[in-house]
């Protein structure tokens, strides 16, 4: 029986997907390699094996200031962007609101304009305003780039969530808090797990508008680039990198299981 | 339960969305453990009813008063109402245990209790160890029993089921008008029944109210509907009626006398319709309620002549089309097939006779809505 070319097995197709992905992954692999290698220079072929970087980079007090103010900026981004993110999803989604489709285009414009235009923009715009240049400014930038993010997260969320359910809460005699604790929060809640992981990757690793709206703390890509000058600091930028780059694997997987988990839910006994 | 003759009381209730009037000076009363029907064709109006007893929608004007209480400042969640949604609402994120004990949280009994008593739901519904699944490892059916198990758990004082059996293939929904029945007769709820499938509401409600275009036209018990419809809308929209028209001849204490044009004079049964002579009416006959034969029916009696132009075999009953000399439309005729009936009317063509007793004839006010379809 002739299998139609929809299902055959396609072996170049299968060459393609290996290339793409070493294509994606050898370069990444680079780094934890090297950070174990005992040579300032990031060069072929490897010298002995060592965890001297990584004491240099807990010894580097600026890069780990740096760090955490990448963290704080992120988690705060994330917080208050997915936070912003739930109620326009809602908004969208439910209610029919006169003028909805400006204003979602609006919403989502940060999707479109170059991080440079809206760097720039938001620098001469604070400084007119007289606002000082800190991590609360890079903050601000960082929010108004992740809202739509989030946004685009939860809205199939509460696509694919239908309203009756919430009318069936109220229905069994929950009023508008319990309802929202106990069916709205969880349904959505692979959503704003989603969210939340996007916001703050996208904000941990955003050069451009932070390089714009940062004062004197920089955030950690602003200071990795800032020692890119000088050789014998790159190990140690590689040390860190080989971390964050192990803690995005652990999360990605993690919020996938989440995903794929549903939700968590709980007896009702226990509530 | 009381059998308490008004215990919800709908009075003049309308309610409009924008220009859309979806109810319309809608007034009703329900008795308490009543399996009362609302009945009628999509978008008449049915859901946005049912929804303003839950509270889910507020009327534009009018009152809604339950178990002697007026609801017009009690919002849904404390009502003594539950509702059996159309498309079930079963919570996605929850277990069949955990949404059946959904509405016990202010209960606050001791895990053990609640859980036996959920236990109790799922035997009643025939789910007994379904506990532990989703609702997305259920079919249509058990998602049915599982919304009706959350809702009853809480002894709610009137259950509202709005098209419950829609989604159901037609075995299975007969199999559960059955059990519905019987469900609502041992636990003596009231409930409200949204349908727009007649038979269903004829085979199981105490009273059905018929609906069109937001407004009520006639509520009855499901006999009375059948047999006495007071509007043509009703008589059509309730089984298959045959209508023909005719001129008051004249009127007496217990009878109607009828001109029909080509059917002859018709004797209708006076009831608490008025006539007066000379008035157009509308006589209607159900199918069922003719008697065919070959040859000339001897003896008295009313009977006209036709000519049989279709027959239909639907297994227990047969339908023909009889179509007579002077009348637009054929007759729509239907007879049991039992093992003593005519075989030889099944297969014949031609001439045949009709007959009727005078206790089969309705008669109807002409109204507006006809002459302008017809
Ligand atoms: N939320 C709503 N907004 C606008 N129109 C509505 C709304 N709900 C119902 N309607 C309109 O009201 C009428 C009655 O609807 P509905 O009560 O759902 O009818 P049924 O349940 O009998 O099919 C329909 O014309 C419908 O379009
Ligand atoms: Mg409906």
């Amino acid at each position: 029986m002739s299998m139609s070319y929809i299902n055959r097995p396609n072996r170049p197709l299968h060459v393609y997907a290996l290339l793409y992905l070493a294509f994606l992954y050898v370069p990444v692999l680079f780094l934890p390699l090297f950070s174990f290698n005992d040579s300032i220079f990031i060069a072929f072929p490897l010298k002995e094996f060592t965890f001297k970087w990584y004491e240099v980079m807990f010894n580097n007090e600026p890069m780990l200031a740096a760090l955490a103010n990448s963290v704080k900026v992120g988690v705060v981004t994330s917080i208050v962007a997915t936070f912003l993110g739930i109620f326009a999803a809602k908004a969208v989604t439910r209610y029919r609101m006169p003028g909805r489709g400006p204003v979602v285009a609006f919403i989502m414009l940060p999707l479109v304009i170059p991080g440079i235009i809206f760097g720039v923009s938001l620098l001469i715009l604070l400084s007119e305003l007289g606002v000082r240049l800190s991590l609360y400014t890079v903050t601000l930038g960082h929010i108004i780039v992740c809202v739509p993010f989030a946004m685009v997260t939860m809205i199939p969320r509460f696509e694919g969530f239908d309203a009756s359910i919430e009318e069936a809460s109220s229905d069994l005699g929950e009023n508008m808090w319990w309802t929202f604790w106990r069916v709205t929060f969880p349904v959505v809640f692979p959503g704003i797990i989603a969210s939340f992981l996007l916001c703050f990757t996208i904000s941990f690793d955003e050069f451009i508008i932070a390089f714009f709206l940062s004062g004197t703390e920089p955030t950690l890509p602003i200071y990795m680039w800032s020692q890119l000058r000088f050789p014998d600091k790159l190990p140690g930028v590689l040390a860190l990198g080989s971390i964050i780059l192990m803690v995005s694997f652990v999360v990605v997987f993690a919020a996938h299981w989440i995903r794929n988990r549903g939700m968590p839910y709980k007896r009702v006994g226990g509530v | 339960m009381s059998n308490n003759s008004s215990f919800i009381s709908i009075q003049n209730v309308s309610k409009s969305f924008g220009s859309v009037a979806a109810v319309s000076d809608v007034s009703m009363e329900i008795g308490g453990g009543e399996f009362f029907s609302l009945l009628g064709p999509s978008g008449c109006g049915k859901t946005t009813l049912l929804r303003m007893l839950a509270g889910f929608e507020t009327p534009t004007s009018g009152e809604i008063v339950i178990d002697g209480q007026s609801m017009s400042a009690v919002p849904p969640h404390q009502r003594p109402v539950n509702m059996v949604f159309q498309n079930y609402a079963i919570f996605p994120h929850l277990n069949i245990h955990d949404n059946i004990a959904y509405g016990m949280r202010k209960e606050r009994l001791p895990q053990a209790e609640l859980d036996k008593k959920v236990e109790e739901m799922l035997e009643m519904i025939k789910l007994p160890g379904y506990g532990k699944r989703r609702s997305h490892e259920l079919s249509g059916g058990e998602r049915q029993r599982v919304a009706l198990a959350r809702a009853l758990i809480k002894r709610p004082k009137v259950l509202l089921l709005d098209e419950p059996l829609g989604a159901l293939d037609k075995q299975l929904r007969e199999q559960m008008q059955m059990e519905l029945r019987a469900l609502q007769r041992s636990v003596g709820i009231t409930f409200v029944f949204v349908t727009h499938d007649q038979e269903e509401a004829l085979t199981m409600s105490d009273r059905i109210a018929v609906m069109s275009k937001g407004r009520t036209l006639q509520i009855d018990s499901p006999t009375e509907l059948y047999e006495k419809p007071i509007t043509r809308e009703v008589a059509a929209f309730i089984g298959t009626m045959n209508f023909f028209d005719g001129r008051v001849v004249s009127v007496d204490n217990d009878q109607i006398i009828v001109d029909a044009g080509a059917l002859g004079i018709v004797k209708g049964i006076k009831d608490t319709t008025n006539f007066g002579v000379g008035e157009m009416a509308q006589i209607a006959v159900r199918p069922e309620k003719f008697s065919l034969s070959i040859g000339a029916p001897n003896g008295v009696g009313n009977f006209i002549e036709g000519n049989m132009i279709s027959t239909a075999y639907l297994g227990e009953r047969s339908y023909f089309h009889i179509a007579v000399n002077g009348i637009d439309q054929p007759i729509a005729v239907s007879a049991q097939n039992s093992a003593s009936a005519d075989i030889n009317i099944r297969d014949h063509k031609g001439q045949v006779w009709l007959g009727w007793p005078d206790a089969a004839v309705v008669l109807l006010k002409q109204d507006a809505s006809h002459s302008q379809a017809q």
